[in-house]
């Protein structure tokens, strides 16, 4: 994140020729025109659907639409369910972010490239690979079933998995390139003052890269929150229990578009209002 | 989506090869369809159908309408057929939004009429095929379902599809006929959903289409109800007003409803209407 502030302090020079050769307005505004239009374009074809969203909208509708309790369930469900899978994300991925970033084995880079592979693949493949492994005659569904009676597919534990696994891998590669990026020789600073190396870890690095951490489970609860393939073929779809705001608009979509969009607004707005007021707050810090 | 496109980019290729083939073979065979044309190919220009015919068809045509287009392709050596199968809803939603179809076939008179609503289709649709419901249990069928009662049982993991599908909403009819209450575990976003929780065994049984249960080979057993009979489904097919190829257009929904057609669909479960 903090490569949105080297261009502005990179272009000192850069701004200087241009205010000789065309007179462009100075300092950080001076934009060359190359990167003017593309860039301007981009971001008209990022907020295009998005306005049409909220041109579309039957704002009429909307408060009956949004009082109705199957809404109020699935927002509700949604935003438990990112939650929790992001704290399943944090519990687990900054371990393996940190094995990643501090530790030498062999196959490291195999590790890391499977690690980031839920990112490219399609959701309903993460959840038919969920169903194999666990579902109840998964590899090992099967021995949650038999073991202890618990079927996983078909509750909201299943959701909140389906979206710690697409979820995750965002959470990871953030930590890690954090980590990187901090200076190790703190930690071993810490260790050879006596502190064991978990100590260190919670007591060193973990302050240094809160920040890091912030922002990757901003990222992750976003992508939770929006996770649609992955949920529905491994957790289903049933009102209060599965049935997450994406789903809820995919279904309206079959024979009510109008009531689709407005599902889709509320997500939207959801999802802005939390990346807003967090980015703000952690991400341009990292 | 997914799953539909890249079959039908693997159809693409294939029908590409196979009709490269045909039209490799067109000098040197004679063609069963194109009467008069036969060891001339080069002919009347008008009465030979050519170029490509882009059919959208709900995604439980899937194995019927593929086997239907490879037989359009026999017997019109030089046309290919271009099959894109998805949900109806998600198919004419498409059209009305301006796809680049020739032909709509549709899983209900809903989805057709979606299209039809638009004035974006010629003439009216006809019927061409039926569906019935069936119950699709795991294979040996353990839990001895044998009517549609049986899945209100507790314990037993039934899966549904959502009321806002065709699958959904005929299995509410026939639960509605019958006055039973089912509580699902879950609501599947369409019919091949559904099939695929029995055939990996995460639920017990699923109420879906009898060419579903057709296709799923051993992968599922088959249990007819008594109650099925009362929510049959009507796919209509009809040729859409921005057809690109009307003609061969024309000749493939000939082909669907002629007997050799039925007799393809039959095969998949279809029943005659």
């Amino acid at each position: 994140m903090t490569t949105l502030h080297e261009p502005g302090a990179a272009a000192g020079p850069r701004t200087g020729r241009t205010r000789r050769g065309r007179g462009a307005p100075e300092g950080r505004r001076g934009a060359p025109f190359p990167l003017l239009v593309p860039g301007l374009l981009a971001l008209a074809f990022l907020l295009l659907p998005l306005l049409a969203l909220l041109v579309r909208a039957p704002w009429r509708s909307l408060p009956h639409l949004l009082t109705s309790p199957e809404v109020w369930q699935a927002l509700q469900l949604s935003l438990v369910s990112a939650t929790a899978a992001t704290a399943v994300s944090i519990a687990l991925g900054v371990p393996l972010a940190w094995l990643l970033a501090r530790t030498d084995f062999p196959g490291r880079g195999l590790v890391r490239a499977l690690v980031t592979l839920p990112l490219v693949l399609p959701p309903v493949v993460g959840g038919v690979a969920l169903l194999l492994a666990l579902g109840r005659n998964g590899i090992i569904g099967r021995w949650l079933d038999a073991w202890f009676g618990i079927t996983l597919p078909f509750t909201t534990t299943a959701v909140v998995i389906a979206e710690a696994f697409v979820a995750m891998p965002f959470l990871v590669i953030s930590v890690e390139g954090t980590l990187r990026a901090a200076d190790p020789r703190y930690e071993e600073a810490a260790t050879t003052l006596g502190a064991s190396r978990f100590t260190a870890f919670r007591r060193v690095t973990l302050p240094m890269i809160a920040p890091g951490i912030a922002a990757g489970a901003v990222l992750a609860w976003a992508r939770a929150l929006g996770e649609f393939g992955a949920t529905i073929t491994f957790a289903g779809n049933f009102p209060g229990r599965t049935r997450t705001m994406p789903l809820a608009v995919y279904l309206a979509l079959q024979n009510d578009p109008e009531a689709a969009v407005s599902l889709s607004l509320v997500l939207l707005v959801v999802s802005i209002a939390v990346l807003a007021g967090l980015r703000d707050r952690w991400m341009t810090g990292a | 989506m997914i799953r539909s496109m890249r079959r039908t980019r693997r159809m693409l290729q294939l029908t590409g090869a196979g009709s490269a083939l045909l039209m490799a073979l067109g000098a040197c065979s004679s063609s069963a369809g194109s009467s008069g044309t036969a060891g001339k190919p080069e002919e009347p220009a008008s009465a030979r159908l050519s170029g490509t015919v882009t059919v959208f068809a709900a995604a439980s045509l899937t194995e019927s309408f593929t086997a239907l287009g490879k037989e359009f392709e026999k017997q019109h050596p030089g046309t290919r057929v271009s099959l894109d199968f998805a949900g109806s809803d998600t198919l004419a939603a498409n059209i009305t939004s301006g796809a680049p179809a020739d032909v709509f076939a549709a899983a209900s008179p809903r989805t057709m009429a979606m299209v039809t609503g638009k004035k974006d289709t010629i003439g009216t649709p006809v019927t061409f095929v039926r569906n019935q419901l069936e119950i699709a249990t795991v294979p040996g069928n353990p839990h001895g379902v044998s009517s549609l009662k049986d899945l209100t049982r507790s314990g037993l993991k039934v899966v549904l599809c959502d009321k806002t599908v065709p699958c959904g909403a005929a299995a509410q009819k026939a639960l509605d006929a019958s006055g039973l209450k089912l509580t699902p575990v879950s609501y599947e976003q369409d019919v091949k959903g559904a099939l695929t929780k029995v055939e990996l065994k995460e639920a017990d049984a699923a109420v879906v289409y009898r060419t579903d249960v057709k296709a799923a080979g051993d992968g599922v057993e088959g249990v007819e109800f008594a109650e099925s009979s009362k929510a049959i489904n009507d796919y209509p097919i009809a040729l859409l007003k921005n057809a690109q190829n009307t003609r061969a257009a024309k000749a493939f929904i000939t082909l669907v409803r002629s007997a050799e057609g039925r007799k393809i669909l039959n095969q998949s479960g279809f029943l005659t209407p």
